[in-house]
Parts: structure tokens; sequence; C-alpha cells
């Protein structure tokens, strides 16, 4: 299994190369740069060339992009052009805040979805299933950033029950929350349930149902681990994808995390900034689907006999062929 | 046990399963009844579709739902009204009064749990043990069935088929039931290893009186280990007796049809008769016997009206109208006196 991992690892360079070659050369097209934003009104254009020449803007896009590698690769994320701080630190300081996020609003989901997937997987085909479906499509349906205006209208301006927005304490992670949780929580939903469907009508939950174990056990313990894949598959998609993903609300909810330093870092054309963390992103979304594969070994036990093939080689498989023919 | 028939573990009494789709109804199971004594082996044959799982199933109040619906009987396990009990009640009576081996061991294992623990769990619920003591006890169970202790912490896509239906024996016998279903339990295993599942089944029988019921197609295992037998044709049963009354003085022409299909050792140059056409659908079953369509016995009178199950002499039963003629008898009858 270790090898399979530093197979992932290794793979990851060539990702996050082609992801902040694509950044670095997108950012470029975009029309304006740093120094337009960052020039006063009434600067010259010879003021603005030296500035250009400051921030290295006056050459070429390929060496630039050259120098900013050979930067990344010695552990310099180069600093940002507005601000002047380096990237990393910028970077750092907002992370938490977006994992914080992201984890309440998973908790939110997963707390949401599997109850109600399991449920309407079990009374298939009866209106209970389809308001749950209809439920979880509302989910999907609405957009984000609307539903968080209306929880934020009716909790924190009618009810002043919790603040609108910022980052100061538990209750204002509610309601982003909330708003970020019943989003993901559609595709959950639907996953969990059509996944229970599959196996729910499997022989080996009659086998238990005929030993005696009770339907709730059948369903939580024996089909739903058999079930399990699938989910943790959308749960670790949308648990990468928080990290980048949650602009919208981030900007909603003034949420000071990396969803709005990408956005803002974006209106002012700061190239460092914007590419750095994306990259970040890129490796934490890559080690999450990375930390997936390798959950399904300990969900599925034939995963990990796959593992174990690949690993072990020829002695490996011999042993498995002696005991399949014993 | 209820005192009055002590000896009486499995009663069923007109019972009826149907499956009831959208557009049609399967008319699976068709007013059957049958009893087992203690200790005692009845063999359920049939081709496939014929009703025997459904039966089965019904036993044990598995019948998926929906679309199965058992719309009348009476099922008597060791004195519990299966039909009418509490789900509390029945769930405290499947594994440990009544088990089943399923058809096939490929699926009716969970493949995420390892083999011990899947034995282990009805004596945790059943003989309130604790986990250590159950996967002791399901350890032991494994090696009854032939297979090495160390095997337990495996999964089942470690073991071959064989082994893995002798896991699903080991699973239905772990708490030593009254009454076991085995359902076609060597159907999908080579030849080799049917004849030591069926030792291993007759083993456990003669050791704890358990009563079998034996689904099968397969004459020779019935002639192997059944007292009794009952022919089922289109969710009837149409011939019911003692292994000797119906291999020995088959009255019914369908279970006539099925010793003709059987190749003969005695005569290794007669030809298989194979029974003409096909079973009737069971969603749209005829008037008269479900059999009269591919019987050669047949008169205008089956197919309108359907005959009922008598009884001939002893235990005997056929459902045939041709033996309201006195003088009617097949024509394996007739060779054997």
């Amino acid at each position: 299994m270790y090898r399979y991992v530093l197979k992932r690892l290794v793979l990851l360079i060539p990702v996050l190369l082609g992801v902040s070659f694509l950044v670095y050369f997108i950012l470029d097209l975009a029309p304006g740069d740093a120094v337009d934003v960052l020039a006063p009104d009434d600067a010259t254009q010879e003021d603005r060339e030296r500035m250009r020449e400051e921030l290295g803007l006056n050459r070429p896009l390929v060496i630039r992009y050259l120098d900013y590698m050979s930067d990344l690769v010695r552990g310099d994320m180069g600093e940002s052009y507005l601000s002047g701080q380096p990237v990393w630190d910028s970077f750092i300081e907002k992370a938490p805040n977006t994992l914080l996020l992201g984890f309440a609003s998973l908790v939110v989901s997963v707390g949401l979805s599997l109850p109600l997937g399991i449920y309407s997987a079990n009374r298939h085909g009866t209106w209970k299933d389809n308001v749950s479906m209809v439920l979880a499509l509302l989910g999907l349906s609405i957009p984000n950033f609307w539903l968080g205006l209306l929880l934020m209208l009716l909790f924190a301006l009618r009810l002043g029950w919790l603040p609108s927005g910022g980052a100061d304490g538990f209750a204002s992670l509610i309601l982003p929350a909330i708003t970020i949780g019943t989003g993901m929580m559609a595709t959950l939903t639907r996953t969990t349930r059509s996944s229970m469907l599959d196996v729910i009508r499997q022989d080996y939950l009659r086998t238990a149902r005929a030993k005696g174990v009770s339907e709730r056990v059948v369903i939580r313990k024996h089909a739903l681990k058999n079930a399990l894949i699938p989910i943790i598959t959308i749960i670790g998609t949308q648990l990468g994808g928080i990290l980048g993903g949650a602009v919208l609300t981030e900007s909603v909810f003034s949420w000071p995390g990396v969803g709005r330093l990408i956005v803002d870092s974006l209106n002012s054309r700061d190239t460092p900034m914007v590419t750095g963390a994306i990259i970040m992103t890129t490796m934490f979304f890559s080690v999450v689907l990375l930390l997936v594969d390798l959950l399904y070994a300990f969900v599925d036990p034939r995963i990990k006999a796959q593992y174990a093939t690949k690993k072990g080689g020829k002695s490996n498989d011999n042993k498995q062929k002696q005991k399949a023919s014993a | 046990m209820n005192g009055v028939n002590d000896d009486i573990v499995l009663q069923v009494e007109d019972l009826t399963v149907y499956y009831e789709l959208e557009e049609e109804t399967v008319k699976a199971v068709n007013h059957i009844s049958f009893s087992l004594k203690r200790g005692e082996t009845i063999g359920l044959v049939g081709e496939t579709g014929a009703g025997k799982t459904t039966t089965a199933l019904a036993l044990l109040r598995l019948v998926p739902d929906p679309p199965g619906v058992i719309k009348s009987g009476k099922i008597t396990v060791c004195g519990n009204d299966m039909l009418s009990l509490p789900v509390q009640k029945l769930e405290s009576i499947r594994g440990k009064d009544i088990s089943m081996i399923f058809q096939d061991p490929m699926t009716s294992l969970n493949p995420v749990f390892k083999v011990v623990d899947q034995i282990a769990e009805s004596l945790e619920i059943h003989e309130k043990l604790s986990k250590t003591e159950a996967h002791e006890k399901a350890l032991d169970m494994l090696e009854t069935v032939g297979i090495s202790r160390s095997r337990g912490g495996e999964y089942p896509h470690q073991f071959s088929g064989g082994m893995k239906q002798r896991v699903g024996i080991a699973i239905a016998l772990a708490c030593s039931p009254q009454l076991l279903i085995a359902d076609e339990p060597t159907t999908a295993l080579d030849v080799t290893i049917q004849a030591q599942v069926l030792d291993l089944i007759k083993d456990l029988k003669d050791k704890n009186g358990t009563s079998v019921i034996m689904i099968t197609h397969d004459l020779g295992i019935v002639a192997e280990i059944c007292d009794q037998v009952a022919v089922m044709y289109a969710g009837h049963i149409v011939e019911h007796g003692s292994l000797d009354e119906v291999f020995n003085h088959t009255l019914h022409p369908y279970t006539e049809g099925l010793f003709n299909s059987l190749p003969n050792i005695n005569d290794r140059k007669s030809e298989l008769k194979p029974i003409p056409g096909l079973m009737p659908d069971p969603t749209n079953l005829p008037e008269g016997c479900a059999f009269a369509p591919r019987c050669e016995y047949a008169t205008e009178a089956c197919k309108t009206t359907q005959p009922e199950l008598r009884t001939v002499g002893g235990t005997h039963k056929v459902a045939c109208l041709r033996y309201d003629e006195t003088d009617f008898h097949i024509n394996r009858g007739k060779k054997h006196g």
C-alpha cells in the first residue's frame, strides 16, 4: 500500500505543474495587470513602467513563469503584489477559517443526508421516499447565496439570534455552515439512497435476517457498510471542493476564508497570490481524494486484497491461490 | 413447544403466496399443506419456478415484501404461529428454532465482514454469549463444517464456493435449530463437494435430531436423505408421500416425467424422455390442472377442473383427476406393480 501512496504522491507533481501553468497563463490573458490596481490615479505612464519593472512584470510571460516555478520548488511561493506579504503567510492565515467552515458544513450535510437517504431507500417508491427526494432536490436547486441571504434576513436581521457575518465564534459559523451544508446535501442524499437501494435487496441481507438480526441492525450495520464506498467518495469530493469552492457563501457572510482571498486577489490581478492559493487548494483536494481511496480498503476487504497482491508480488499470489483451491 | 403436538416441529396449512406486481400477479405458492415431525426430513422437489424457495422463505416470513404477499395459510414452527407473531418474537425464532441454508453461496455471505463474525452473530443474539465466547464457538462451528479455525479471520472473497456454502451451513447450524431449511444446498457446488455437504447435513441431523426441509430438483439427493417427498408443480403440491410411496409407487404423471428424464444406470441405451413443453406462466395459470397441457394422460376434464390433493392409501396423496377412474394407472406404476 505504501508504494501505491508514493505513486499517487508522485503523480501529484504533473497535476500541480498543469494547474499552476494554466492559472498563470490565464491570468496573463486577462486584460490589465496589478499595476493598474496598485498605481494611484495620477501616476504617469513612466511611474507605471517603473512599477512594472519593480514587480518584474515587464519580462516575457514564460520567463516570469519559470522564475516563479523555480522559486516554488524551493518552497518560496513569492509575495503578494498588493500587500507585499509572503503568499504562504496570507494563505495559512485564511486556511483554518475555510477548513473550519468546510468541516462544519460537512457535519450538516452528512448529518442530514445519511439518515434521509437511508430512510427513503427503505421506503422506496412510497410518498415518503418522494418527499425526501424533493427535499434533497430543493437543497440542490436553491442557489447558495440566495439561501444565505434569506437565512441572514431571518436569523440575523429579524430575530437577531445569530450574527450576520464575520468569523467570531461558534454562532457565526452556524448560518454559513447550513448554507453550504444544504447545498451539498442533495448529491449526498441521492447517492446514499441509490447506494442503499443497490444493497438492500442483496442475498446477504436476507441471510442476516434469517439469522434473527433485527431490521435496524440489518440496515445500519450489514447494509450501510456495503453501501459506504460511493458515499465516502462523494463526501471526499465535497470536502476537497470546499477549500476553494465556498467563494459565494464566504462573500455573503464576509467569512475570511480562502475562497474570498482568491476572489479578492483575482480582482487585483495579484498573480502570485492566486496561483499560490490555487496550488494549495489543488494539493489539499488531491490529498483528500487519496485518503478516500485509502479509506476504501478499510471499508471493503476486497479492495484491501487488491493492494496486497499489487504490493506483495509472487509469494502473496501463490498464497491466495492455495487458499482458493483449499 | 406447546405440549399437545410435541412431536410436530412444523405445520403448514393452506399456504398461498403471491407476488403482486403492478401489472400482474405471480401465483407462486397455491394452497399447500404439509407437516414435519422431529428428526424427519422432507424433500421439496420440482423444477425451477415451482415455488419451492418461496415456500421456504414464507416459513421464515422472509418473502420479500413488496411484492410478495402471504395470501392465506397458517405456519406453525415449534408451536409458534409464524404469520401472526410480533416482529421481535419472530427475530428471536429466526436463526434459533428455524434457520436456512441459502441456494447461492456466492451472494449469501456479507462481503465486508469476517467469516467468523458472521457465524458468531447469531450466537450473540440467541445464546446471549459474550463476544469472545461467541467467537470461540463460531470457530468450533467452522471446524465442524471442515474449515480450519485459522481461516476464521478471513473474508468471504478469500473462500472457494464450496467453503462459502459450508460457512452458510455453519451459520444456519450455529444455534442448533430444530428445523433446518436447506434450499438447494448443493446446486452451486462441484459434485465432489456435493457429497461432503450432504454428509455434513446428515451428520448434524443424526446428532441433533434436527428436522430438515430439503429443497432440491435432484431426485438422487432426495433418495439419499429424505423420509417424505412432496413434489411441487406450478405452486401446487401434486404428489406427497413417504420416500417409498413416491419413488416406488409413483402416482402423478409429473413425478413419472421427472423419473423418466433421469438417466437409467441399468439401461444405458434407453433414451432420456424429457417432459415436453414448459411449466405454465405462474401469472396466468390454466383453469384446470396446471400440468394438463404437458400430460400424456390428460383428458378434457383435466383442462377445466382443478384436481384436489387426495389420499390414496397410507400417507400417499396425489392431485390428479384421472384417479377418479378406479383402473387408471401410469406407465411407471405398471412396471413396478
